[in-house]
């Protein structure tokens, strides 16, 4: 186990370094940050005193290290843009991006297991045709369509939520919340919507797909013979055994939640970590740039690892494996 | 008896209270634009965004008014000085105190002047000419050049002014600098002397203002809003959806496509003025051989008559109709029009005329066309991408391939710096409303000091000496003589193709009342509100 352990976390270390590595690799042809931070009036001496400054100058290679050197110590830079320490500017905008992934998730977990039973044990039903039908608009309709169509709906024609921000917010300190705030509350609604609606549709589907794998098992078709109450064969038998795959795939989701909070957040204005990326991006701001894509590896990496790590917990036949090989 | 009479005050006093409420969001302005400040420090960046949020907190010497006039803001008074051209004195507003109470005196201008000179400065190049500034008494301020600089005042509408105090007790005696690592102060805090003091921020979310009550020019401006909440809207239609549901107030960048829309919307409105922004497309003529194009061993647009021939090519009109819907004013000249030097007959619409343009390029040896590869920016100027699709097919006509490479401004503005285009869109903005800043940076030969934007590698040693003279040539009317001479061979050369002045749509609530300023930057001391 602890052997496992430590080669899995070895290859995490891996994993990063090459993010970095090709992250890099990439900056030299997202733009030049030079043009953006000096403006208009810039003479050619400027631009070159600059680029030496910011040791733009340097190869790739030589640029990565440096950048390595100090996020081993915890200093990421400063910001081309904003001019203040990558780390500060990370660390406030990043209780905007997990709140919303946190409600996004929570929605599609209540709403995608109900759902999902709902449809299993109704198949034939009007309801559960008419709610997988819909499902299919969650599947294909892209974030950005979706957000803009609830937009319009709910802020513009119907006038009861705000179409864009996070509502007013309290500061705990070292946490900004829009849990404690009428308008902060209303506010996550909609890009909480649109940000979950494709991983509800995904999670009731496989409810639903295990749900009526295990109710055409024999211990299921014994339980029923047995007079057990229709709520107990469902919910204590057939759901129980439905979990396991459900739990798997939810935990890699909510890495990509808060991965692709990026669309979410440039329709809704929501200021979060996606927000921010996408500006650096246009500002060719490489130290938020290069902070970012490394936080959101290393959520990916640990997520697998947990999600490793748990199923070697879990699962005996993998553990069994192991000590045999 | 008594409990009806509590009940009766509480009701009285939760109406007053609801009304009082109403009163407060009937003058507050709900703000939003396309992009945020950039930062707080007045002198780090001189970019839109960042220099409209600032006049809000913190003012200049000189200001524009809504019109794009220079009105009196901190100096009463100023001009150059009658014993000496080269020095231009100033008198400074008496009376006048920063959001923290401190006396606002020639101390804080000198400090901010040389603040703005600072090598980290982002406002060096406009105060390029200075060799001294100094204080003449406490309400006295003057600047000395280098040689005579009858502009002087046109330069520092923008810029703002510190108190010395506050900088020094705060640690932001300099100008933010990326490479040194700190985050300064001054980058995240205001004290300046404006109509509207800062009351929160949070970067690309929320800015909270409210209404500066001491302020000097408060019974001479209208100042009805009270309160300002200014929140960056990036998604076009999320901005367009939040001032039709009335989340916002006033939004300066609706989109070309939904103008309609908002002017039709009950309780909108959409007001629109010519931008001081001009689009054109440069080439490459000063190269013997280009690298972007078909023709070996030679330089289509080193002769006169390509250029001429694409200029004639260009179709201002279908280009207004078709792909800005009727929201640009057609150009013949790379100058917008509010700028000195400006004339209608320069800036009369080119013939649009395929076939004396089919004539020119036979003339030139070029009957059979080229190819050439156009760069353009997909994300910098109104409906870019779609103005040099636009061009590809009217160029087309006289025998020329283009093959368009857009790429997000970013990438594209280097490639002009770089000198790595032969064909290109560019657009200017002249901040000190004369043509010598054309000159300087669009003309002049490109070198150290000069020229840095000129990526038609136009060089010409007589016509730098001109441009380099009007720095310092005092008599305006010999000043006004040489700038029609330059524009007569920058016209005569045909050096760029202009395509037209962008124009400004702002939309707004119907209570707001304001015209639009050319520069972008709404004063919102200026504003009125109805009910």
């Amino acid at each position: 186990m602890l052997a496992f352990a430590i080669r899995r976390m070895f290859q995490s270390i891996i994993v990063l370094l090459v993010v970095g590595l090709v992250a890099f690799s990439m900056f030299n042809f997202v733009g030049d940050p030079v043009d953006s931070m000096l403006g208009q009036e810039r003479t050619d001496a400027d631009v070159e005193r600059v680029r030496i400054q910011l040791g733009l100058d340097q190869p790739f290679p030589v640029q990565y290290y440096k950048f390595l050197k100090g996020a081993i110590k915890g200093n990421f830079g400063i910001s081309y843009r904003q001019g203040r320490p990558v780390s500060d500017i990370i660390a406030e905008r990043l209780p905007a991006t997990l709140e919303l992934a946190f409600v996004s998730a929570v929605l599609a977990i209540i709403f995608g297991v109900a759902l999902g039973i709902f449809t299993a044990i109704r198949r034939n039903g009007w309801a559960a045709n008419t709610i997988m039908t819909l499902s299919l608009i969650g599947v294909s309709l892209p974030t950005f369509l979706i957000g803009i169509l609830l937009i319009y709906i709910f802020a513009v024609e119907l006038g009861w939520l705000p179409s864009f921000g996070r509502g007013d917010v309290v500061d705990l300190g070292w946490w900004r919340t829009g849990f404690l705030t009428k308008s902060g509350l209303l506010a996550i609604i909609l890009p909480a919507i649109t940000l979950g609606l494709y991983q509800m549709t995904l999670i009731m589907r496989i409810v639903r797909a295990e749900m009526l794998e295990v109710l055409r098992t024999d211990y299921i078709k014994f339980a029923r013979a047995r007079g057990l109450s229709k709520r107990a064969v469902n919910f204590g038998h057939a759901l129980k055994n439905t979990m396991v795959p459900v739990i798997t795939v939810t935990g890699m989701q909510i890495g990509s939640i808060i991965a692709f909070a990026i669309i979410t957040e440039t329709v809704f204005q929501w200021p979060g970590v996606g927000l921010l990326f996408i500006n650096a991006i246009r500002f060719v701001d490489i130290p938020i740039m290069a902070a970012y894509l490394m936080l959101i590896s290393v959520m990916f990496v640990s997520i697998n690892l947990i999600v490793d790590l748990l199923y070697f917990a879990i699962d005996p036949r993998l553990r069994l494996d192991k000590t045999k090989g | 008896m008594k409990l009806k009479t509590l009940t009766r005050i509480a009701l009285a006093s939760t109406v007053a209270l609801s009304m009082g409420i109403g009163m407060a969001n009937a003058q507050t302005l709900n703000w939003a634009r396309a992009g945020d400040s950039i930062t707080l420090d007045p002198h780090a960046q001189n970019e839109g965004p960042t220099t409209a949020l600032q006049h809000q907190i913190s003012e200049a010497l000189i200001v524009r008014d809504m019109t794009g006039k220079a009105v009196p803001a901190l100096a009463t008074e100023w001009g150059p000085s009658e014993s000496d051209p080269n020095v231009w004195s100033f008198k400074l507003r008496e009376g006048v105190k920063f959001h923290d109470g401190a006396e606002f005196d020639s101390e804080d201008v000198v400090f901010s002047f040389n603040r703005a000179m600072s090598e980290e400065s982002n406002f060096k190049e406009l105060l390029a000419s200075v060799k001294e500034v100094r204080a003449n008494g406490k309400y006295g301020f003057e600047i000395v050049t280098d040689g005579p600089n009858p502009l002087m005042a046109s330069n520092l509408t923008n810029l703002f002014i510190m108190d010395k105090d506050w900088a020094e007790a705060n640690g932001a005696t300099k100008v933010q600098d990326v490479e040194g690592g700190e985050d300064t102060f001054a980058s995240r805090n205001a004290n300046g002397t404006g109509p509207y003091i800062l009351v929160s921020r949070e970067p690309d979310a929320k800015t909270v203002l409210r209404i500066n009550e001491n302020y000097w020019g408060i019974d001479q401006f209208p100042m009805d809003i009270k309160e300002i909440v200014y929140t960056p809207i990036q998604n076009q239609a999320t901005r367009v959806a939040a001032l039709l549901s009335g989340d916002v107030d006033f939004i300066q960048d609706v989109p070309v496509q939904d103008l309609a829309r908002v002017g039709e919307t009950d309780g909108l409105k959409v007001i629109t003025a010519p931008q001081n922004r001009v689009i054109f497309f440069g080439m490459n003529q000063g190269d013997v051989d280009l690298e972007t194009d078909n023709v070996e061993g030679k330089n289509p647009f080193a002769d006169l008559r390509v250029r001429q021939a694409v200029n004639m090519a260009i179709n201002r009109e279908a280009i207004k109709k078709i792909v800005m819907r009727d929201q640009s004013v057609p150009a013949g000249m790379i100058s917008p029009p509010f700028v000195n030097g400006w004339t209608a007959e320069l800036d009369a619409v080119p013939e649009n005329n395929v076939e004396k343009a089919q004539g020119l390029m036979n003339d030139a040896g070029y009957g059979d066309g080229f190819s050439i590869r156009l760069n353009c920016p997909n994300d910098r100027y109104i409906n870019d991408e779609a103005i040099c699709q636009a061009s590809v097919g009217m160029l087309a006509k006289i025998g020329i391939d283009v093959q368009l490479e857009a790429l997000p401004k970013a990438q594209h503005f280097p490639l002009i710096g770089g000198l790595k285009t032969d064909f290109y869109m560019l657009g200017w903005g002249v901040p000190t409303y004369d043509s010598e800043y054309i000159f300087n940076f669009l003309v002049h030969t490109k070198g150290e000091k000069y020229g840095s934007w000129n990526g038609v590698r136009f060089s010409d040693p007589e016509l730098d000496m001109k441009i380099q003279g009007l720095a310092s040539e005092t008599n305006l009317e010999k000043r006004n003589q040489t700038i029609a001479e330059i524009w007569e061979v920058v016209q005569r050369e045909q050096l760029y193709i202009p395509i037209h002045h962008q124009v400004l749509n702002w939309g707004m609530s119907d209570k707001v009342d304001t015209i639009v300023s050319p520069e972008d930057t709404p004063m919102f001391k200026y504003f009125k509100l109805g009910s």
